[in-house]
């Protein structure tokens, strides 16, 4: 299954020649853009004919496994660092789509700061690299952060350079924290076709004194359903006591402790290769209108349910940017951002949406400092 | 990056004093404007009081807004400004600017409103850490929480992404600021993230938390509360030496059990914070390590018991377990009295905050050893060793001649020694004064040069909290662009060479 075709062909880019290429495009004014796998290059503003520069280094230079620590190349897979580090009884606590399955890099997923289910536990990209050895267009290449967990010299460039679409720079390598792997796992599930429902048994498990690892809803088809997943030891105790949660909103639940598919579907249902999916950063009481809208609007939702954030999943048809456009007059002032999505809809709506026009700016002056060729993924964190 | 540049002195020389300072009358009132020498003197350091400069004039605005108009001021009047929380920073990152402005935001210390249902706490720079806990207890926390938790306030804590006992599993300052209200070195007030995560564009927010008030002031914070453990099981345990207890620690985290704190202290330490507050530590351990769990309560049960077995098996002589929890506050006391305490141990010591990676600790710890020795100086050794974070006090006489000096040189081996092993100068105090100087241990002049272009995006004037963190002085470059007159050659402080 090849639905997210990688930009191929182009084998040389090692790490050092990359910054070479970055500079020459910088001294010739020629725009580029980085790539891991390729799997996201759609996301954002248009980029027009600029050059892909391919993260081909791809080693695990460091796995400190006492320390909860490892440095990789930004091109590495991150199915292949999670196999290395499962030997060790550790993880990359990161689970976005595609990144099971050998494609996802871990560059391409820190460069977009996509995430998965794990995120309600242990947070995102940004909250997970503790250093960066990145690449400007003036040929620099400069590293901040360090090795260690706990770190506070210097300016945290990582954050910046975290979910900044490789418009600032290229990411050279990164400095890991890393997280030891539950030895259990059960997720109580519970299904309702009631968006308020599945929201209020949501939200109430979203402020329970429980150590959840991942919770998730989810809206298809006319249905929903409430995913609660627990780590640790002693797993089954608190999914036992979240399915009694659930029961107590009229859900009906089942436990399951062999649970990967439940969590691999939710991960998939994040992305589309023919419709468009719109990511709403709100907050954890707006899951009852994202699913209701989902289920009015007959769409797929993902609700990463303590988190705010949602994917809706359009239906395909003519009227995709108008709905995309209502969605945010419904769900004003929380963001909603156009991921994937049919060239026709992206020409047709601005991707990013309204933006705080003082925030725009300081983040143009920064872009200007750190590529100030601009030739950096230029316009694709602008909108239209 | 060499054209271009402007020279100006890290000091307030040359700026019109009396101007601002009628000025800031304007503003915030007289009785909030400070101008006389003695109470100037009130805000000469902040917690770490080796270093001290005298500040022109001291503002203590009540509202952002204020706090705008007082920094637009101080950029028209070309006037380096430093903003301060409570002060009980440990760096000298709120040490003012000689001649210069002093931003004091303790009349912002309002809880603007909690979102319990979102779990969001939108407040003040001047709140105390520990007051938004409360504001949403007991069913939930705000997890980060420094040992000067009950002064400290949050502004300071987004400025030095502070950290805490509890951040081994919980996370520092950064990973529970969503949104920030900042007034920039011009005057200008921009929000940046909200309550919602991954709103789009830069993540500026990430790059502002931490940055040492070097960017801007925040005016307005916006953090995540979570959901209080359902159990929490707090132990201290007693070893002959901090390499055995460091063993314990090592065999906890390769059993994969995520405490959410571990702290230790040794015998000088212990020491010093018994002394303060009768807790019944004893006076001859080597070392004591406080471990606490907390989670759902079978979970936390069953580790528990792994780690008590693993402190006596690792040769913990007697081991402690809080009974309740006045107890574990008992326990909690001792341990973040440590730094206070060391009072009772020198006249004067020096704090350090390094950071090394947690499998090389007893071979730090032995190296710190004999340093210590080799320069007849106490060091005590109190420290969050989950992730690997010393805090080192080296001890002295500030009266006796040449020791200050001493201490301070063992003070940079013993930083050199953290570095060496991999680690960092500093995991929770910041840079500020007082280790700008070991940046270069840590950062090539490329890094540095980089992380200057942040700094000139934000304040190409360079007027917030100059002379901090950066090693050496750097003024910016002019990005590509129309000429525009830098404020300090228009107050005539500065040419263009």
């Amino acid at each position: 299954m090849d639905r997210y075709p990688a930009f191929g062909g182009h084998k040389e880019a090692v790490k050092e020649a990359l910054v070479d290429r970055l500079r020459a495009a910088g001294e010739a004014g020629t725009p580029v853009r980085f790539a891991g796998a390729g799997t996201k290059l759609r996301w954002g503003a248009p980029v027009e004919g600029a050059e892909v520069l391919r993260l081909e280094a791809r080693e695990i230079h460091e796995h400190n496994a006492g320390d909860l620590t490892a440095v990789v190349d930004a091109g590495l897979p991150l199915h292949e660092l999670q196999e290395t580090l499962a030997q060790e009884g550790q993880m990359l606590a990161l689970d976005p789509p595609l990144g099971d399955e050998a494609r996802a890099t871990i560059g391409g997923i820190v460069a977009t700061s996509d995430s998965g289910p794990l995120r309600h536990r242990y947070g995102s990209a940004r909250d997970l690299v503790v250093g960066m050895t990145i690449a400007l267009s003036d040929g620099t290449v400069a590293q901040s952060g360090g090795k260690v967990i706990k770190n506070v010299a210097g300016y945290d460039l990582s954050k910046l350079f975290t979910g900044s679409y490789g418009t600032l720079g290229a990411i050279l390598k990164l400095s890991l924290r890393l997280h030891p792997l539950s030895p259990e796992n059960a997720t109580a599930v519970g299904r309702s076709p009631d968006p308020a429902a599945l929201a209020a048994a949501a939200l109430e498990l979203s402020h329970a004194r429980i150590e959840l690892q991942s919770l998730d809803a989810r809206w298809e088809a006319g249905a929903g359903i409430v995913l609660a997943r627990f780590g640790g030891t002693r797993a089954s105790a608190p999914a036992e006591d979240a399915a009694e949660t659930m029961k107590s909103h009229g859900l009906q639940t089942e436990l399951s402790a062999d649970d990967a598919e439940w969590w691999g579907d939710q991960r998939e249902a994040q992305r589309s290769d023919s419709s468009v999916v719109v990511r709403i950063s709100g907050v954890q009481n707006q899951l009852g209108a994202v699913l209701e809208a989902g289920r009015h609007l007959g769409a797929r939702v993902v609700g990463r349910a303590g988190l705010g954030l949602s994917w809706i999943t359009l239906p395909n048809g003519d009227h995709a940017a108008g709905t995309v456009q209502d969605l945010r007059r419904t769900f004003a002032p929380s963001p909603c951002v156009v991921l994937d999505a049919p060239d026709s809809v992206r020409a047709a709506v601005d991707v990013w949406g309204e933006r705080d026009a003082g925030a725009v700016t300081l983040g143009k002056r920064v872009k200007e400092r750190f590529d100030p060729a601009d030739i950096c993924a230029p316009g694709l964190m602008e909108g239209q | 990056m060499d054209g271009g540049l402007v020279t100006a002195p890290a000091t307030g020389e040359g700026v019109d004093i009396d101007a601002l300072a009628a000025d800031m009358r304007s503003i915030c009132g007289p009785e909030h404007t400070l101008t006389h020498h003695d109470q100037l003197r009130t805000y000469e350091s902040d917690g770490l009081l080796q270093y001290a400069a005298l500040p022109g004039v001291v503002v203590l605005p009540s509202t952002g807004e204020e706090v705008r108009r007082c920094v637009e001021a101080c950029h028209r009047a070309g006037a380096p400004f430093v903003a301060r929380g409570a002060g009980s920073g440990l760096s000298g990152g709120a040490m003012p600017v000689e001649g210069g402005a002093l931003i004091a935001l303790t009349r912002l210390r309002r809880i603007l409103e909690v979102d319990l249902l979102n779990q969001r706490v939108v407040c003040e720079p001047g709140v105390t850490n520990i007051a938004i806990s409360e504001a949403v207890g007991p069913s939930h926390f705000y997890p980060p929480d420094p040992s000067s938790q009950i002064v400290c306030s949050i502004g300071g804590n987004v400025a030095e992404n502070s950290g805490g006992a509890h951040c081994f599993k919980y996370g520092f300052t950064t990973n529970y600021v969503t949104g920030l209200e900042v007034v920039l070195a011009d005057g200008q007030m921009v929000q940046l993230g909200g309550k919602g995560l991954d709103i789009p564009g830069l993540d500026l927010v990430g790059a502002f938390v931490g940055s040492e008030g070097t960017l801007g002031v925040a005016t307005k914070i916006t953090v995540r509360v979570v959901p209080s453990p359902e159990t929490t099981r707090t132990l201290v345990a007693f070893f002959d030496s901090t390499f055995e207890a460091g063993d314990v620690v090592s065999a906890v985290v390769s059993e994969g059990i995520v405490a959410g704190a571990m702290e230790m202290m040794d015998n000088l330490s212990i020491r010093a914070a018994e002394a303060a507050t009768g807790a019944g530590f004893p006076q001859d351990a080597g070392a004591a390590l406080v471990v606490e769990l907390d989670g759902s309560e079978t979970e936390c049960e069953a580790r528990f018991d792994q780690v008590v077995a693993m402190c006596e098996k690792g040769g913990a002589w007697k081991v402690r377990v809080a009974q309740d929890e006045a107890e574990r506050a008992l326990i909690w006391k001792t341990r973040k009295a440590a730094f206070a305490a060391m009072g009772r141990i020198a006249p004067n010591y020096y704090v350090q905050d390094s950071v090394i990676p947690r499998t090389r600790m007893a071979e730090v710890l032995r190296r710190i050893e004999e340093l210590a020795q080799e320069y007849d100086l106490q060091v005590a050794n109190v420290f969050h060793a989950g992730d690997g974070n010393l805090h080192p006090l080296v001890c002295y006489d500030g009266a006796v001649e040449g020791e200050p000096e001493r201490a301070e040189e063992l003070a940079g081996l013993i930083v050199k020694a953290c570095v060496d092993a991999g680690g960092s100068i500093t995991g929770e105090h910041g840079v500020g004064v007082d280790k700008k100087r070991y940046m270069p241990s840590m950062f090539k002049e490329e890094d540095l040069a980089t992380f200057q272009r942040l700094r000139c995006a934000f304040d190409p004037d360079g007027l917030a909290n100059p002379g901090k963190v950066m090693p050496t002085p750097r003024l910016c470059g002019e990005v590509p662009g129309p000429y525009r007159e830098h404020p300090l050659e228009a107050a005539g402080i500065a040419e263009r060479m």
